[in-house]
């Protein structure tokens, strides 16, 4: 649970803080594995095997997802030249 | 008999070829020769239907034939306060009057339709088709009036051969005397149109029922109205203002004059032959209802003789050759509705189909005289004809001698049996009627003699030497056909330069052997005819055509029945037809007991001395002393000037009934350019006005709530929309705070 939490924080200021697209997504991903260690670490504490299962789904969405973001980053890179997420600013008003 | 239905569409189907396709892909050769085929076809079968129809007993040659219905059954509410159910089948049928019509209408149509082919060839090729196909829509009109059972059918062919009418009479459009003469005949048979639609109105009010055996059947069993106006008197009334209308009598003759703008087969066919024949036929379909209104018998008399006498008079003094014709149609017309109005509806019916040979004869004889002429119809101008169109001379000298009442031919029967009829029902009527007589003989030979016989008055032609303007001199002519000599032409033969016009020529084959044909029943006709006085076993005609015109019970009751012993009664008292034409058909008719047989043929003579009267007066005005008629009219110059003009009819009709429509119609326009159009106007300025204050509150109201509503989203979003930075991270640490927050929330609140 520990090793989940702190995966977890590591995570989350990652993405806080880091300005390069593929760290934050390195960083997503580590947020994922977290939660699969929580799921796995309760799933073994109330002998039920339903958690791990639901890790394996999670493992499974996260790559689909995974390729579809390194697409998207790949396709950003191609216009803009960069990796900086401060320069990603498509969404402003 | 079964397809009796298909008569008229043969036509019909010509019409709509020729009239569709025909006008822009046929030759003249191919329109004229499919329209004869139709009517030839048409021709045949009514040949064939009528064949049945003499097979049959005479009680039961009658026919009916449905196709379909027309109007489906419409309850109305009757004078009686009883519902009636107003329906009219598309049906069809086949009695002695409506076979006898259909064969005249068939048999001279095809006739004219051969005759067509020839007169009509100079005519541009899209023309020709179009004329055919009128003449072919012309002649399924007219089979739908004769087959049709019902007043509605019959009312659908009386209209559709007016507007055939109008269409022909107006067939040269680019004339403007042409299509003001078809607006003419169009406009006064609407008058007439009103009436018979009237008519049938009050017929539906009064029987409910339009079909016209059960009219009849009805009618029969209604009291005679004797001496005073009732409601029969009012339908026969109206029914013979649409008469007149269709049949050219006073007062709405003057169109049938004017018609004769029209092309000379059309002037044959429609305005000689059949369609002015509409209004007596008419009559006779209706005999029962008319033999119920006595009063209304009488107008119907005097009118016809007032007419028949109007007419010839202008006919003496006219100088185009159609015209004179056109005036004798009127008033052998009048002949007609004068037997009709004396209760002689065999008569009359006897006289319509001897009129239909002769008058078409000489309307196509005259026909092919204007051909000769190239387009001349003054007779001033014409003159000696006879040596150049001898078939045309001889053919038409036989329709003269017909129309003119000399035995054999056809014209002396049925006319004879008219006056008869007339002498035993009114001596004055009698008598007005022979001195028409007297002038039809007098202007036919007028005609004749102007035209064929004297010396050549027309044009000069290339290649002919000869005097003209040629008085009339020494002629040896005779009332006797083909005898006379024109003297002062005997020293050239036809023209034979190379002008466009070769001199008065004899026409094709296509327009003489119709001549001939016609001429042949010109002669026989007659026979059908011919009166018990002479031949013992009674008028064949008359006979035929006697279950026509009684109501079917009558026919079929004994005479002892209570009914017909009441209706017996009041035929004594006044003679009514009905009563009379079955009293004839038993054999022991009223009037031979009051004439003597010898006293018949004694106005039978007199009647052919009358006509040769009027023969030799106008042989000896026209032929021999030419200048006593150019005397006669200096005399009685102002009697000559009214005739001349008709009697100023159409100035009166001018002055009163068109200048008052005229009057009232601007008088009406103002109201309507004031009242109607203000009204309008003023409708529009409020529209207007009301629009325009709509569109101030649109402005200000409603467009400023929107702007309002725009203005505050965009002021709000002014201050909203910085949250919007685009940076993920942005939206990421808000979100996480969120997140903190609420699970933060959770902890407390928990």
């Amino acid at each position: 649970m520990l090793l989940s939490a702190a995966l977890f924080i590591i995570g989350v200021v990652g993405v806080m803080v880091r300005r390069n697209i593929i760290i934050i997504f390195m960083s997503i991903e580590l947020i994922l594995n977290a939660v699969n260690i929580n799921l796995v670490a309760f799933s073994a504490q109330l002998q039920n095997a339903i958690g791990q299962v639901f890790a394996v789904f999670v493992i499974a969405v996260a790559a689909a997802e995974a390729a579809v973001g390194l697409g998207i980053i790949l396709a950003f890179y191609r216009n803009k030249e960069t990796v900086n997420i401060d320069e990603m600013n498509l969404m402003r008003w | 008999m079964k397809y009796i239905w298909l008569i008229p569409l043969l036509p019909a189907i010509g019409a709509a070829v020729n009239g569709l396709v025909g006008v822009r892909y046929f030759s003249r050769r191919t329109a004229g020769a499919f329209a004869c085929a139709t009517m030839m076809l048409a021709l045949g079968l009514s040949l064939l239907a009528f064949w049945e129809l003499l097979g049959l007993p005479a009680e039961e040659r009658a026919f009916d034939v449905v196709v379909a219905d027309w109007f489906p059954s419409i309850p109305l509410q009757l004078h009686d306060g009883s519902v009636g159910t107003f329906r009219a089948p598309w049906g069809f049928r086949l009695d002695p009057l409506s076979g006898m019509m259909l064969l005249v209408v068939t048999g001279i149509g095809t006739l004219i339709h051969v005759y067509s082919t020839a007169y009509m060839a100079d005519e541009p090729r899209g023309g020709v088709a179009r004329f055919f196909s009128y003449l072919n829509l012309f002649c399924f009109f007219m089979l739908m009036l004769v087959l049709g059972n019902n007043f509605p059918v019959m009312f659908v062919g009386w209209e559709g051969v007016g507007l055939c009418s109008y269409l022909l009479i107006g067939y040269w459009y680019e004339k403007k005397s042409a299509s003001d003469a078809g607006k003419k005949a169009f406009i006064t048979n609407r008058v007439g149109d009103w009436g018979f639609i009237l008519g049938v109105f009050l017929i539906f009010y009064t029987f409910g029922t339009l079909d016209l055996r059960d009219v009849q059947n009805a009618a029969a069993l209604m009291p005679v109205e004797t001496g005073h106006f009732g409601v029969l008197s009012a339908i026969c009334l109206l029914l013979f203002v649409g008469a007149t209308g269709k049949s050219a009598q006073i007062p709405l003759y003057v169109w049938l004059p004017d018609a004769m703008e029209g092309p000379t087969p059309v002037s044959a066919l429609i305005h000689a032959a059949t369609m002015v024949t509409a209004g007596v036929y008419m009559l006779g379909r209706n005999a029962v209802l008319f033999s119920h209104a006595p009063e209304v018998m009488t107008i119907v008399a005097v009118v016809g003789v007032l007419t028949a006498l109007m007419a010839a008079t202008i006919g003496l003094v006219q100088y185009d050759i159609k015209r004179v014709l056109a005036y004798s149609t009127v008033s052998q017309l009048g002949y007609m509705f004068t037997a009709m109005g004396v209760g002689a509806f065999s008569a009359g019916a006897f006289h319509l189909m001897t009129h239909a040979f002769f008058k078409a004869l000489l309307f196509l004889g005259s026909g092919s005289v204007i051909h000769a002429m190239a387009g001349e119809q003054d007779m001033r101008r014409m003159g000696g004809l006879k040596k150049f169109m001898p078939v045309t001379f001889a053919t038409m000298m036989i329709g003269t001698l017909a129309i003119a009442g000399i035995p054999p031919f056809a014209g002396f029967f049925s006319k004879d049996e008219i006056l008869f009829r007339a002498f035993l029902q009114n001596k004055v009527i009698w008598s007005l009627a022979v001195v028409t007589a007297l002038m039809t003989a007098f202007y036919m030979f007028r005609l004749m003699y102007m035209t064929f016989y004297g010396g050549y008055r027309g044009p000069a032609w290339e290649g002919a030497d000869h005097g003209h303007g040629v008085a009339h001199g020494h002629v040896d002519a005779h009332a006797d056909a083909g005898t006379g000599h024109a003297g002062t032409q005997d020293d050239h033969g036809h023209g034979h330069g190379h002008g466009p016009w070769h001199g008065p020529h004899e026409s094709p084959a296509a327009m003489t052997y119709p001549l001939w044909a016609l001429a042949v029943g010109a002669v026989v006709a007659g026979f059908l005819g011919i009166p018990a006085a002479i031949l013992p076993s009674g008028s064949a005609i008359e006979h035929f055509l006697e279950p026509s015109f009684t109501a079917q019970e009558v026919r079929l009751q004994p005479d002892g029945t209570p009914l017909s012993g009441v209706r017996l009664q009041a035929d004594q008292a006044t003679r009514p037809p009905a009563g009379a034409e079955r009293a004839a058909a038993a054999g022991h008719e009223e009037g031979e007991h009051q004439v003597s047989r010898a006293g018949e043929i004694g106005l039978m003579a007199f009647s052919v001395l009358i006509a040769v009267a009027g023969i030799l007066a106008a042989r000896r005005l026209y032929v021999t002393k030419p200048e006593i008629s150019e005397g006669l009219a200096e005399r009685f110059a102002g009697a000559h000037r009214v005739l001349s003009n008709k009697y100023y009819v159409d100035e009166l009709y001018d002055a009163t009934a068109i200048s008052g429509t005229k009057s009232a119609a601007r008088r009406l326009w103002t109201v309507d350019r004031q009242v109607v159009d203000g009204a309008v106007n003023g409708t529009g300025w409020v529209t207007l006005f009301s629009s325009w204050v709509s569109g101030l509150s649109d402005k200000h109201v409603v467009d400023g709530a929107v702007n309002a509503v725009g203005w505050t989203a965009e002021e709000s979003s002014y201050w909203f929309r910085r949250l919007q930075t685009g940076l993920v991270q942005n939206y990421a640490l808000l979100m996480l705070f969120g997140v903190a927050a609420f699970v933060g929330l959770y902890l407390i609140v928990r």
